[in-house]
């Protein structure tokens, strides 16, 4: 599972050396992981219905509670078949898409880095793993966005995406460690099978306040539905894996992760139908109002995100049985009409819908393909998208409140979406043939491959539904649920109420179809109008503010005076240690100087000579050079008191220091006394609270003891476990070996600062 | 910066190898003895920093032959790179593993991801520093 998780970060290093042996194939090539991972998967079916889920163990960072678990159970591995499968067909149609493009490789790096990071998030059976795939595949998202990044709207739009989920992850984190907190846990299936009843927990409000600040940007929930349309910027086989399929569907998987445990509260149940409602609404509308093609289907997709969002927050088993359908009917449409869009793209050279028609003659295959999808996505039998609209229809007529206003929501959206459904299937292919930029002809067999086979899962689905149900699909409904549900999915369902109001919104929803083109103008220059409303004006506005405040306070706090930010340094730091100091523990003085030998006065002696000739001096050398006495002695010291390895290390990082501070210093100009005779008053005061709070603070620290000392278990494990004898190197290496590690990051950011520091400054001057 | 004093370049050439030769044994015998990895990188970079005192930093950079910014990465994908055989045998990160190679004759080597780490740590320590002193001896020209 381990290796399943992370080979698609292997495989992406192996990526460039692959792309030189296997040219023109590579897509194909690299399909290979993904759909081997399928199979694995497949083969994992039999043990979840078995067991309800199995968890797989790997201990990795046990003493911070960080684990590498992975838990699959009906819902993860719902995901993970669509993730590995609709991945594989992506990476095959976008070895075509893009053939010939410069950067073909460095594009799978990131496709199998995604791919790997979206696995690892719906596999991770811990909290703070998750967060850390679901940052990752914030962050590649960005990459692939900005993929064409010598076009500067491609850049923006990928920096406004990045903006926007990871503002919205770091609310997710504050929220996941609530939750750990209430749950006691950080991990997920601890979490889910404890009786705790979260919903009464004090932080109950803040922890789902911060998750679904997450998973609503993440899932591009109202208000900040509006990266997901610019995020089209990215090439579209990007669109069809990351923001149709898998990546904007990370919110909705960890909604439906957690419900069994949050979704008892009032809050959840409400949010969620509120935003989701409104999403799908919003989605609905601008995606029947828009004429480029893959911008319709991005707010499609927003609609469908709605939908997703709603269905969790109504929470019935029949709702959320039409949850898992529709989240499966979705990747399977929408990933193939996406394809199908890039391939019309590819091939007329126009992403407007208004140029296109006619290209049935000329593009026999893709109209199929096209009009098999599209009918998933109006929700009309036999395919599969029909059996989760009117399970939705069904399931909304038995919610428990407010299900009359959520059908009328629900009507009007899946009607304007029936329409959206005739734009992309029925504009581009049939009526008069279109003006397009480039004579179109069929688009090659790696592009079709994909949706052809999303699409035929989808008719297979539909006519068969019985078989994803009982292999899958009922695990996951009662994994979302918390408890098993009995569902029965039956393409017929008789002439009942879901299937009047399917066909009142394939009857509405073929007239606004034909009404599109004289309706376009008008909507067009209403939603002009509103934008400047909109919530993506107040993403503008909030980024000018946060420049604003951030010119503001760098004048304030960083306004080049260096003496005046050691100050504040450390006379906050000093003064918060002193008052912690004062109220916690007291002043307590006990010096005892008897048993000191007169060499340790002597090396007392040059402390405070060299510190006072430091500070007195009038020549910088002189004080680099006394600052470097008084290390020596610190050194002395240590070595006095046997400890030979902070003795060496103390004295070749003062040798170092004053090497490097003479190097700085040499570049100074003559020193000049600027200072008032106040303000070095004031210096010195403020050197003196800080030295008589460090010593106050020392001599403390020397009597008391809060916890048992744990030097004694160095000094004993250290040889026997660790076969060292030296304990400082043991500790250094092995005992402590995260926090060495942490520290030659430290060290690396610290060089690389220096680096462009150093550097930059240079091309500054070269600026008019 | 650069000087020319026929005492500092003939000492240089002499201390330089003898002090890197140093810096490595101290890296390789701190498991038992006072020394290691940060110990040793500090040395190194002592050496080399006398060497761009006595050469100025472009020699500097030909003995070095890799640019320091690279010899700090290197330090740090050796330090990841003992992180590996753990992560594979699925216990927690940076669990010590030891390998003991048989040499021909009695005595046999001992090696460790402990020690992998630890010329990690004085590669990044060497690289950082030398970072720092190249690049601020190099501002001023």
């Amino acid at each position: 599972m381990l290796l399943a998780v992370l080979s698609g970060f292997l495989l992406a290093i192996c990526t460039p050396a692959l792309h030189r042996v296997a040219g023109h194939y590579i897509g194909w090539v690299l399909a290979v992981l993904p759909a081997s991972l399928a199979v694995y998967f497949i083969s994992l079916i039999p043990a979840v219905n078995a067991n309800g889920s199995v968890l797989i163990e790997y201990a990795w960072m046990p003493g911070l509670e960080i684990t590498l678990d992975f838990l699959v159970d009906g819902l993860s591995l719902t995901f993970a078949l669509l993730i590995s499968g609709i991945g594989t067909f992506v990476l095959i149609y976008a070895g075509a898409y893009l053939a010939g493009h410069k950067y073909l490789a460095r594009f799978f790096i990131i496709m199998l880095a995604f791919m790997a990071s979206m696995l690892g998030l719906v596999l991770s059976d811990n909290l703070v793993t998750l967060f850390v795939f679901w940052e990752l595949t914030s962050i590649t998202s960005y990459l692939l966005i900005g993929f064409n990044h010598e076009d500067m709207n491609a850049r923006k739009s990928a920096l406004q995406g990045l903006f926007v989920t990871v503002a919205g992850g770091l609310a997710l984190m504050a929220g996941l460690i609530l939750l750990a907190i209430m749950s006691g846990s950080y991990s997920i299936s601890e979490i889910l099978s404890s009786n705790t009843a979260l919903h009464e927990h004090a932080f109950y409000t803040a922890a789902v306040i911060c998750i679904l600040a997450g998973t609503f940007t993440k899932s591009a929930q109202v208000p900040f539905h509006f990266w997901l349309p610019n995020a089209m910027a990215a090439p579209t086989p990007v669109s069809a894996f990351l923001h149709s399929a898998t990546m904007v569907k990370a919110g909705i998987y960890l909604m439906a992760r957690l419900n069994p445990s949050l979704g008892q509260g009032e809050l959840w149940s409400l949010a969620l139908m509120l935003f989701g409602s409104a999403t799908m609404l919003t989605g609905a509308y601008l995606a029947f109002s828009n004429t480029g093609i893959k911008k319709v289907l991005a707010y499609s997709t927003i609609m469908a995100l709605g939908m997703l969002t709603m269905l969790i927050g109504v929470g019935t088993e029949l709702a959320l049985t039409a949850f898992i359908c529709v989240l499966v009917a979705h990747s399977l449409y929408k990933g193939a009409l996406f394809m199908i869009a890039g391939a019309l793209d590819h091939e007329t050279g126009t992403k407007d819908i208004t140029l296109m028609g006619g290209l049935r003659k000329t593009m026999p295959v893709t109209a199929v393909i096209a009009c098999l999808a599209a009918l998933s996505l109006a929700g009309l039998p036999p395919l599969f998208g029909f059996i989760a609209k009117e399970l939705v229809f069904e399931s909304l007529l038995g919610a428990p409140t407010w299900s009359a206003v959520l059908i009328t929501v629900t009507v009007v959206a899946a009607l304007l979406v029936v329409s959206v459904a005739g734009l992309v299937a029925i504009k581009p292919f049939f009526g008069k043939v279109g003006n397009t930029p480039k004579r179109p002809h069929e688009a090659p067999f790696g592009m079709l491959v994909g949706p052809a086979v999303l699409a035929t899962i989808a008719l297979v689905f539909g006519l068969a539904p019985s078989l994803p149900e009982s292999a899958l699909l009922q695990a996951a409904i009662g994994s979302v649920n918390g408890a098993a549900v009995e569902t029965k999915l039956a393409l017929w369902h008789g002439v009942n109420i879901p299937l009047m109001l399917s066909a009142v919104c394939l009857l509405f929803g073929l007239i606004l179809l034909a009404l599109w083109s004289r309706l376009n103008p008008t909507l067009q220059a209403i939603n002009t109008a509103c934008a400047r409303f909109g919530p993506e004006a107040g993403y503008f506005r909030i980024m000018e503010g946060i420049t604003t405040v951030a010119a503001w306070q760098t004048r304030v706090l960083q306004n080049g005076v260096l003496g005046l930010y050691l100050l504040i340094l450390v006379a906050v730091t000093f003064g918060l240690t002193g008052y912690t100091l004062l109220v916690k523990h007291g002043v307590n003085l006990t010096l005892d100087l008897s048993g000191s030998h007169f060499y340790e006065w002597g090396i007392a002696l040059l402390l405070l000579a060299s510190v006072v000739f430091a500070s007195v001096t009038r020549s910088r050398l002189g004080a680099v050079a006394s600052t470097g006495v008084l290390g020596f002695s610190v050194a002395l010291i240590f070595i006095h008191f046997s400890a030979p390895d902070l003795g060496i290390t103390q004295l070749l990082v003062e040798t170092l220091t004053v090497i490097l501070l003479v190097l700085v210093l040499i570049k100074l100009p003559e020193f000049v006394r600027l200072s008032s005779p106040f303000e070095r008053f004031r210096d010195l005061a403020v050197a003196i609270f800080a030295g008589v709070v460090m010593t106050l603070m020392i001599l403390s620290a020397l009597d008391v003891q809060y916890f048992e000392s744990i030097s004694s278990y160095y000094i004993e494990n250290s040889a026997t476990l660790a076969y060292g004898r030296n304990i400082v190197n043991v500790i250094l290496v092995d005992f402590r070996a995260l926090d060495t590690l942490g520290e030659i990051f430290v060290l690396a950011l610290a060089a690389l600062g220096v680096f462009s520091m150093t550097k930059l400054k240079a091309e500054d001057q070269h600026k008019p | 910066m650069k000087n020319n004093t026929l005492i500092l370049h003939t000492a240089a050439l002499f201390i330089m190898p003898l002090q890197v030769m140093f810096s490595v044994f101290l890296m390789l015998r701190g498991h038992n003895e006072p020394g290691g990895g940060f110990i040793g990188g500090l040395v190194a970079a002592g050496a080399f920093v006398l060497y761009a005192f006595a050469f100025g930093s472009e020699a500097t950079r030909r003995i070095l032959r890799v640019d320091p910014r690279d010899l700090l990465s290197a330090g740090l994908l050796f330090a990841l790179a003992s992180t590996i055989p753990a992560f594979l045998a699925g216990q927690p990160m940076l669990t010590a593993h030891w390998w003991e190679v048989p040499l021909p004759g009695d005595g046999y080597l001992k090696l460790s991801t402990p020690l992998i780490f630890d010329i990690g740590v004085y590669a990044a320590v060497l690289g950082t520093i030398m970072t720092f002193v190249i690049n601020l001896m190099e501002s001023e020209e």
